[in-house]
């Protein structure tokens, strides 16, 4: 009974992954074994199964498509809940910190680290603004784009009388701060409202 | 990491020359967001910036009482 405990175990865990998500992982080209745990396993309890090991539960890296894929696939995830997942759009603009960095499908892998701003999904003739507080994106070789943001909310959301209080209020706390800290939370604070108005407006 | 920011060649973010990590100010971006959103979606997020943990402080290799820490964005 015990013989078979260890697969069925993997059997019940197994069934429940979710399958399906393009997420490009960093896992190598080939599924792998661990083969040395796989040999030590069998010295020790050569009866049983060696269970797998989480690196060949990990679905291989997708190749580098050897030309340029005509679209980009997108996933937005928050905290709290997945914006895009596997979403095929023609391009996305990032608001790196070096810019509104524009996307497209073909993009040299990049990773930008994210600044307050407006994140805007371009597909054929529509487009999704979303404005993000702070994350980073992931770009990789095969076109697939992996955003990650704290918070996230379309441009609708947001209210522009809070905005303008919030600016007044962080510049004036900008003037007044008399710490390195209390500085850059002011600093931080007019950032975020500033590029709120800017999102808001453009 | 974060050490005397003149020292280092990097130009750091003002934000961690003043100290602070990444994820501090992540999440004062995320809540100073949150805070400038419209009626029906601020309550929802108000849910969002509640943290509940119990932190125990250790003296002579014996934790001590746990205290419990509910924090909802007033503090």
């Amino acid at each position: 009974m015990y013989r078979q405990a260890s697969r069925l175990l993997i059997r019940a865990l197994g069934g429940g992954r979710p399958v399906g998500r393009a997420f490009s992982t960093d896992a190598p080209a080939v599924p792998v074994e661990d083969s040395t745990f796989v040999e030590a396993w069998k010295k020790v309890a050569p009866n049983l199964e060696p269970p797998k090991t989480p690196l060949s539960f990990m679905k291989p890296r997708p190749p580098t498509p050897s030309s340029i894929p005509s679209k980009l696939t997108v996933n937005f995830v928050l905290p709290y809940q997945s914006e895009i997942s596997n979403k095929e759009v023609d391009m996305i603009i990032v608001p790196a910190t070096t810019g509104q960095m524009g996307v497209l499908p073909g993009h040299v892998a990049t990773i930008a680290e994210l600044k307050p701003g407006v994140l805007s999904v371009h597909d054929g003739n529509e487009v999704t603004k979303y404005f993000v507080s702070s994350g980073f994106a992931f770009i990789h070789a095969n076109s697939i784009t992996d955003v990650v943001a704290v918070e996230a909310v379309p441009v609708d959301h947001i209210d522009p009388s809070l905005v303008q209080k919030g600016l007044a209020d962080f510049t004036q706390k900008l003037s007044s701060a008399a710490t390195d800290l209390e500085k850059a939370e002011a600093q931080i604070g007019v950032d975020v409202h500033s590029a709120l108005n800017a999102a808001l407006s453009g | 990491m974060a050490s005397a920011a003149a020292g280092s060649s990097a130009a750091v973010p003002f934000w961690r020359a003043a100290g602070m990590t990444y994820i501090t100010y992540s999440n004062i971006c995320a809540s100073l967001v949150r805070s400038c959103l419209k009626e029906p979606y601020k309550s929802e997020a108000a849910s969002r910036e509640k943290v509940h943990f119990a932190i125990s402080k250790w003296a002579d290799g014996k934790p001590e009482k746990p205290t419990v820490r509910s924090d909802s964005p007033e503090e």
